[in-house]
């Protein structure tokens, strides 16, 4: 069982809700990395999405297209993130899970970018730019060497399309809270409750709300309708401003059951 | 390639090119709109529509020009002008604004946004923005703004917000990006209209049938004159969308070579050009495979042109397929050459075209003499170069003669 399902499985058992924050390699120098990741592990994170600086990132806010900026600055290379994964994964026990745009795979060779970040312990991929009707290019052979496609749903989605986006999905699925890029956002459409119970419900693999959370108060409205959260700017942010602490708080807030009577 | 050519496929591939690489909250909406543009291609009072502004509003047919004095320069096939300069707006992009701002309007979004390099897209769609009572909002990257004032001044007088991205080059691609990042955030209420035939499908499939326009009404106008087809089309190539409406027409008619003319800015073998096919490799970008500049990693390189609306690091679908197969040629043109050939247009023809489509006049000129007195070759003049009389100024220190 790929590690990602296992994590689930165990948040299921305990009733526990999931915290994925996101930090992109490279930025702040390469050498930080395997010490985030053993931060973020420490502090209770379920898994750790991996952003892999592209030049030209269209899904994302300012936040993360600077880090991009300061990583690809740093002379970060998808080559180099594989290699310094490999090096922690033995003492990390989460899944880790690469966040990245279709063209610096590309550039890799999508056959020998599987296979070298099979051999160094990646668990997932995520590819904003690969809505279904392209990921023929990628995922059949990324799922044979374990590696899952974790898919995005939308508020723009049909709940067909939902439907079998979800049906087809491994690991969990990203369940996208706004129209836009990412970034940090005072609050939410009124109805993204709603359209999250709709996504809950017809998808068979857990549901992670990504995309503008930010405060420990997002976390909990979230969790509400779904299986846990994705938090990436702010999270660069507060590493940015060394506020660790605030990342725990954050990291803590999915945690917290309100007790019911 | 021949008669059975029929791309792309109906999941918008141009062979192993094009497709969707868009965020999922884009899809729908390309759903929406390849939907809507199979019925309007159906809809005889859509056509019509289309056809009567074309006429009336933007000032076709345009003429195909004997070019004698430039014919007799270059001492070899005959060459015409085919003048898309002297569209309403002062360029062929007006071909495919006005279309898609009719399209948008059928599918009841009353919001446009566009990306616009040397700004001619970004003032033909402005334009047809204004005439259909559209809001528009136009980005445009800062380095362009700088070269291209006078065109953001245009965009504004006819009503459009025009934005200035910093992000990158700060030129065409990065306006690209920040289109799509709104375009994200807008997209119910909002129609994208891209300039070029790039993106994911549908765009360069539509941008390409807007633009043939151009190749169909020169095969006519050329069959007319010399009782024949020519023996070339020469157009530059950005994007590639006036080299594609020249093209596109053409495609089945095997005796017709096909050349597209990139920047090679201070010259391909240096860093310094915007040759994406010439010196590419095939990667995404902005929603489609492509041939683009990048570096082994994957990360994608500024372009460098002096011509603002060449200044893109990669090049349509459609191109790219053809370049693999064989049925288009594409070579390119430094600035220096591009600049020359401005002016001799300018001395011989008393025709100023635009930076861009001196490109393709620079490589016609090359192309000519090769050939026989009794053959002849179209050049698209995709604009006209007004917008560009600073910049040639500056670049010839204030020296017209």
């Amino acid at each position: 069982m790929n590690r990602i399902e296992k994590v689930f499985q165990n948040l299921k058992q305990n009733n526990e809700k999931a915290f994925v924050p996101y930090i992109m390699a490279g930025d702040g120098g390469l050498e930080t990395l395997a010490e985030k990741i053993t931060f973020l592990e420490k502090a209770g994170a379920t898994a750790i999405e991996i952003g892999i600086p592209f030049s030209d990132p269209v899904a994302d806010g300012p936040v993360i297209q600077q880090a991009g900026i300061r990583a690809l600055e740093a002379g970060t290379t998808l080559k180099g993130v594989l290699a310094a994964i490999a090096e922690i994964r033995p003492i990390v026990h989460i899944p880790l899970i690469f966040m990245t745009y279709m063209n610096p795979i590309m550039a890799y060779g999508i056959g020998n970018f599987i296979s070298d970040a099979s051999g160094s312990g990646v668990d997932g991929l995520i590819l904003p730019d690969l809505p279904a009707e392209e990921e023929e290019i990628i995922a059949p052979v990324a799922e044979k060497a374990g590696i899952e496609i974790i898919r995005l749903v939308t508020l723009t989605s049909p709940l067909g399309r939902i439907q079998e986006i979800a049906g087809k999905g491994k690991g969990f699925l990203y369940a996208v809270t706004v129209n836009g890029i990412t970034g940090a956002r005072k609050g939410f459409k009124e109805e993204l409750g709603k359209h999250l119970e709709r996504v809950k419900e017809v998808s068979p693999i857990p549901v992670l709300a990504g995309f503008g959370i930010s405060e420990p108060q997002h976390v909990k409205e979230m969790n509400q309708y779904c299986d846990g959260v994705i938090v990436g700017s702010r999270i660069i942010e507060l590493f940015q401003s060394g506020e660790l602490v605030k990342i725990e708080e954050l990291i803590a807030s999915s945690k917290i059951e309100e007790i019911k009577l | 390639m021949n008669a059975a050519y029929t791309l792309p496929d109906e999941r918008g591939h141009f062979g192993t090119y094009g497709g969707r690489y868009v965020p999922e909250t884009l899809m729908q909406a390309i759903l929406e709109l390849e939907e809507e543009y199979k019925k309007a291609q159906a809809d005889e009072s859509f056509q019509k529509e289309l056809q009567g502004l074309l006429k009336d509003y933007v000032g076709r047919e345009t003429p195909l020009y004997f070019a004698e004095n430039l014919t007799k320069y270059a001492g070899g096939a005959k060459i015409y002008l085919k003048r898309e300069d002297l569209n309403h707006t002062g360029a062929h992009k007006i071909n495919n604004s006005l279309g898609q701002a009719l399209l948008a309007q059928r599918m009841g979004k009353r919001k446009i946004v566009a990306e616009t390099g040397a700004g001619q897209h970004g003032v033909a769609t402005a334009t047809a923005c204004a005439l259909l009572n559209l809001e528009c909002i136009i980005f445009m990257g800062e380095e362009d703004i700088r070269r291209q004032q006078l065109n953001v001044f245009r965009m504004e007088l006819l009503g459009a917000k025009v934005v200035g991205v910093k992000s990158g080059s700060a030129t065409l691609k990065d306006a690209v990006n920040e289109a799509l990042r709104y375009w994200v955030t807008n997209v119910e209420d909002t129609h994208y209209i891209l300039g070029s035939v790039m993106g994911p499908h549908p765009f360069p499939m539509i941008v390409r049938d807007f633009q043939s326009v151009i190749g169909n009404e020169t095969k006519e106008q050329y069959l007319e004159k010399e009782g024949k087809l020519p023996d070339a089309v020469v157009a530059c190539i950005g994007g590639g969308s006036n080299s594609m409406g020249m093209f596109y027409p053409f495609i089945k008619d095997e005796t017709v070579r096909m050349i597209g003319v990139e920047a090679a800015g201070l010259g391909t073998d240096t860093e310094k050009h915007a040759a994406s096919l010439t010196k590419g490799t095939p990667g995404v970008l902005h929603g489609a495979l492509m041939y683009l500049l990048q570096d082994e990693h994957g990360q994608i390189q500024e372009a460098h042109s002096i011509s603002a609306g060449l200044d893109y690091p990669g090049v349509g679908p459609e191109h790219s397929y053809m370049k693999d197969s064989g049925r288009a040629e594409y070579e390119s043109i430094t600035d220096e050459k591009a600049l020359e050939a401005l002016q001799l247009l300018c001395k011989l023809e008393g025709i100023i075209p635009a930076l861009e489509s001196s490109h393709a006049v620079a490589y016609a000129l090359k192309l000519a003499p090769q050939m026989n007195k009794d053959e002849g070759l179209v050049i698209c003049l995709s604009g006209r170069g007004d917008k560009d009389v600073e910049t040639v100024r500056a670049r010839l220190g204030g020296k017209g003669q």
